[in-house]
Order: C-alpha cells, then structure tokens, then sequence
C-alpha cells in the first residue's frame, strides 16, 4: 500500500517534469535570453510567474528551458552510459576469463571515483561546452551499468533454458541477443531511472561549477550560481531553479526506489 | 595480515595505473604547454627555449620516468599560472579539504546514528511515515542548493556567519571550524538521511533473526540485547557505506567549497581547469585518488576485522 503510494507521488512528479520540458521544447512565455532593463529583478507577477533576474530576463521561461537542457542531457548521458555498459556488461559476463578480469578490474578503479570528479578531469583535458559534459558524464556513467549487466548476465547465463538452447547449437551471438539481452529489461528499467537521478544531479553540478552549457544559454545550475551573487537582496532567484532541480530527483528516485523493490519481491 | 599485505598491494597497483593514466592522458593533449604558459608574449625564439627549458623535448617515457620519481617524492613540478611550486601551493587547501571532509563525515555519524535507532524503535509508528518523507526530500536536495538554502537562513537571516568571509585555520583554528561547519553541514545532510534510512532498515531486519529472539528468551533484559547484539551487527553494512561515502563526500566538497568561498582543492581546481594549469590539475586528481583509495583500504580492512568470514 505504502510502496504503491511512493510509486503514484514518483509517476506524478516524474510527469509533471516531462510535461515542463515539453512546453520548454513548444514554446516558453517569453524568450530565455530577452533582457529587460526595465524589468530588473521585477517580483512575482502573473506575467512574470517567478519573477525575473539580474538581466530583467523571465525566470520562469528560463527554468523551462533550463528543465529541457538537463533533461537532454541527462538522457544522452544515460542512453551512453546503458549502451556502453551493457555491451560491456554482457560481452565479460558471458565470456569470463581473462577479459573479463582486467575489464572488471578497470571498471572497478573508475567506479570508485565520483562521477563529477571524473567528468571534471575530462573537461580539464577537452574544454567545457554542452557535448563535452555529455561525453565525460556519459563514459562515468559506463562502469555502474557495466557492472549491473554483469552480474545479471552471469546468473542468466547458467539457468538451465541457456544450456539448452547452446545443445541446439545456437551460436554465442544468438544467445546473446535472443536469448539473455531480452531477460535484461527489468533490471534495466529500474537501473536507468536511477541513472537518470544521478544525472540530472550531476549535470546540475557541474553546470553549477560553470562546467556545463555556455552562457547566455539557460542551465538550472548556472541559474543557482549566478543568483547565489544576489541572494542578499532577491533570494526567490535561487530558490525556484533550485526546488525545480530537487522535484526532478525525487521524482525520479521515487520511481526508481519503488520499481527496483517491485522486482526483488 | 596477509589479507592486509594483498589489499596494500592491490593499492598500490591501482595507483600506479591511475598516475599512469594522468600522466599521458595529459602529455596526449594537443597544444604545447610552453605556448600557453607565454601567453601573448609568445615568439617562436621564447618558445623554444621554453620548450626546452620545461624539458618537453625529451622523449615521453623518459618524462614519466622523471615526473614519476618526483612525484613519489612528493614533489609535482612548477605550476603555470602561480610561478611557485605545486607542492607548496596545494599544502595549505589539502589540509582546508580534508578538515571539511573529516567533518561532514563526523557531522554524518553522529547524527544519522542516534537517529536511525530512533527511526527503527520507533517504525510503523506516525513519526516513522514523517521522518521516511522528511528523508527522501532530503536525498533529493543537491548539496550546493542546501548550501545556499543554509547560507539564507544562517548567514543572511540569522547572521550567524558571514558568507564569503573564511576564517583560515592560522589565524584561528575554531573560527575556521566554526566556517567550515555549515559547508560540512550541506554536504553531511543528503548521506545523514541516506545513513539512518540504510540503519533503520539494517536494525529492523537483524531484529527479527533467530539468534535474537534465542537472546531475549534466555531471559536478557531488552537493552542489553539490543546494544551487545543488534546494534553491533547493524552497524557493519552501515560502516562500509559511510567508507563508500567518502569519495562522494569529497567530490561534494569540490562543488561546497564554491558554494561557500572556501579555498580549497576544489576551488584551485576549478581555476586550474579554465587556466589551463595542467601540472596543477594532475597533482590534484592523484590527490584524491590517493585519498578515495586509501578510504577504500581503510573500509576493507575495518569490515575483515569486524567480520573475518568476509574477504573482498
């Protein structure tokens, strides 16, 4: 009972965010990156749901685009790190050996460094910029899915069904792609909504630290940076892309709490 | 022990692999650092005896040979940007780092413990439901958004610090603790509800093993079953988490330290990487990769001693 409300308030959220970064990629109210001298940090108003910021641009259109960036991002960052991970994952957990060994050693020493640390010494060596961070958020997020994969593969990979069609004188790559990649989806599911978690935290962190997305580009974490300089005086300026950035990951650690436990049981 | 001599070793091994790969990945980098490191003033005359000077003519594996020795020495070249010394520049923010590390990781026990107790007595109760929904909120905050959130209420609000004014441990090593322990705060807040949730669940299920209930009907009074034998066996999952935390917790206090002006590794970092500073960036990264893997040994060996059946 409890567990299927957690899973409701998730499906809620998680929509709720979807439906922002549709109306991010249709149409916002006013145009990200239109100043307004005379509309400087204008308060809350109907015109201006959130307000605007230091440039007179319209917070609350920058939030929506900013929610359309990160979701881009998030989801390339996840789409890299499951593809990746999953050829990985199944190619050692089925064939073992020594491949198996030195790939699972590398995979291990760069899963125990955080994501943002790892995709900050990419951007020290590449540069920052939108693909740059999709490139070092996305080969971080290789080795978790990499292992997931692995250990699921290795439990399929002897349950009686495999022998069986191996008789038959299937060839490793049909068994693969027939017959184990489909038993994958479950755990996937659940592990890429988690991922997504993750990456929305952080390509908002890094986007915070200036890492991200260039300016005048609206990104909820540059967002939060910029404002944190007026926080004495225009305070609401962090708060709205900041409880826009916590509603997207508890959204998505809700699902992705509730959908991990509906498999175990 | 040989458990242990293996783990040392198999640091060891890491580490080198990772100073390895720091070191070409960085020498593979187009562009000639001697070029940036000039800046306008470069003429193709000052380049080369720059070139030269920095030793980048050589052939690279007899760099690596060099920058290694040096770098077991503890000595990792000049930076660009700041004509000093690496060693001496990064000396002082390691320390700033580690202090705010140690005492997130500190803020984190001391809470999360007492409270994940609290959570399991008290589960399946109304508080329970409030605390579990308090919690997950929490998980979700982004720790450079409570950061600002803290900033508000105790910096501008209740004046309680100032932002943006650090407190260096020289000139006073409390005021410095006292700065510090709101960055400490934000960082420590997302692994506290993580910590006493992953308690609450672990004290509940050791609760309902058999050799509890043998416990309580050998007639021992409920306390002292509850703290000789469940709390201890509670606590070992929950000791390898918080060690699994420790790089998370570093990695946050890169982003925290930029939240609250502290000047630390992360700030240099930061300003290295859009500097272009590479001797900088490198000697930080093998930092805090010496750091993550000397935090792993550390949980290894303390989870083999606590439960000598588990060998990782």
């Amino acid at each position: 009972m409890k567990k299927d409300k957690k899973f409701v308030i998730g499906l809620v959220i998680t929509s709720l965010v979807l439906l922002m970064t549709l109306i991010g990629i249709i149409k916002t109210p006013y145009d990200p990156c239109a100043m307004d001298g005379s509309m400087k940090f204008a308060h809350i108003s109907f015109k201006h749901l959130f307000g605007c910021d230091q440039f007179g641009r319209d917070i609350f259109s920058r939030v929506l685009v900013g929610v359309r960036e990160t979701m881009f991002i998030s989801a390339c960052v996840v789409f890299i790190g499951v593809f990746f991970g999953t050829i990985l994952g199944t190619v050692t957990g089925y064939f073992g050996g020594w491949l198996d060994e030195i790939l699972m050693r590398l995979n291990d020493a760069v899963l125990a460094f955080p994501s943002v640390l790892l995709a900050l010494v990419v951007i020290g060596l590449y540069g920052s910029g939108r693909y740059q961070l999709i490139a070092a958020l996305g080969i971080a997020f290789i080795p978790s899915f990499a292992r997931i994969v692995r250990g699921e593969v290795l439990k399929i990979r002897n349950l009686d069904y495999i022998q069986a069609v191996r008789l038959y004188g299937a060839s490793h790559f049909r068994i693969i792609v027939v017959h184990i990649l489909p038993n994958l989806k479950t755990v996937l599911l659940s592990s890429i909504i988690i991922g997504f978690n993750n990456a929305v935290l952080a390509e908002a962190g890094m986007s915070y630290l200036g890492m991200g997305v260039s300016p005048p580009a609206p990104s909820l974490g540059r967002m939060l940076s910029e404002a944190q300089a007026y926080i004495f005086s225009n305070p609401l300026n962090a708060i709205f892309p900041g409880i826009v950035i916590v509603i997207m990951i508890l959204g998505f650690s809700l699902l992705g709490d509730t959908l991990g436990k509906r498999n175990d049981a | 022990m040989k458990y242990a001599i293996k783990k040392t070793a198999t640091m060891i091994i890491t580490l080198f692999f990772v100073s390895v790969l720091v070191f070409f990945s960085f020498s593979l980098i187009p562009g000639n650092p001697a070029v940036s490191r000039l800046g306008t003033e470069a003429t193709p005359e000052k380049v080369a005896a720059l070139t030269h000077e920095m030793g980048l003519d050589r052939p690279v594996m007899v760099r690596f040979g060099e920058w290694f020795i040096n770098v077991l020495r503890g000595d990792f070249g000049q930076s660009y940007s700041y004509r000093q010394s690496v060693t001496s520049l990064l000396s002082d923010k390691i320390k700033i780092t580690l202090m705010l590390s140690v005492m997130a990781i500190v803020i984190c026990a001391a809470i999360s413990v007492p409270l994940g107790i609290f959570m399991a007595r008290k589960s399946d109760s109304k508080l329970d439901i409030f605390f579990s929904s308090v919690n997950q909120v929490i998980m979700a905050i982004p720790s450079f958004f409570s950061g600002i959130i803290l900033t508000l209420i105790f910096g501008v609000i209740l004046k309680l610090f100032t932002p943006g004014a650090f407190v260096s441990y020289k000139t006073s090593f409390w005021g410095c603790l006292g700065y510090l322990f709101f960055p400490a705060l934000s960082i420590a807040l997302p692994k506290i509800s993580m910590v006493s949730k992953l308690l609450k669940d672990t004290v509940i299920a050791e609760s309902q093993k058999e050799y509890v209930r043998t416990a309580y009907s050998r007639g021992n009074r409920t306390k002292a079953v509850f703290y000789r034998h469940v709390l201890g066996n509670a606590l070992i999952p929950v000791i390898t988490f918080m060690g699994m935390t420790f790089a998370d917790i570093i990695a946050g206090s890169i982003i925290v330290e930029q939240v609250f002006s502290v000047p630390g590794l992360g700030r240099i970092l930061l300003t290295s990487i859009s500097g272009r500073d590479y001797p900088v960036i490198e000697a930080i990264i093998l930092l805090l990769a010496f750091f993550v893997v000397m935090s792993n040994l550390i949980v290894d060996l303390l989870y083999h001693k606590f439960d000598p059946r588990i060998h990782v």
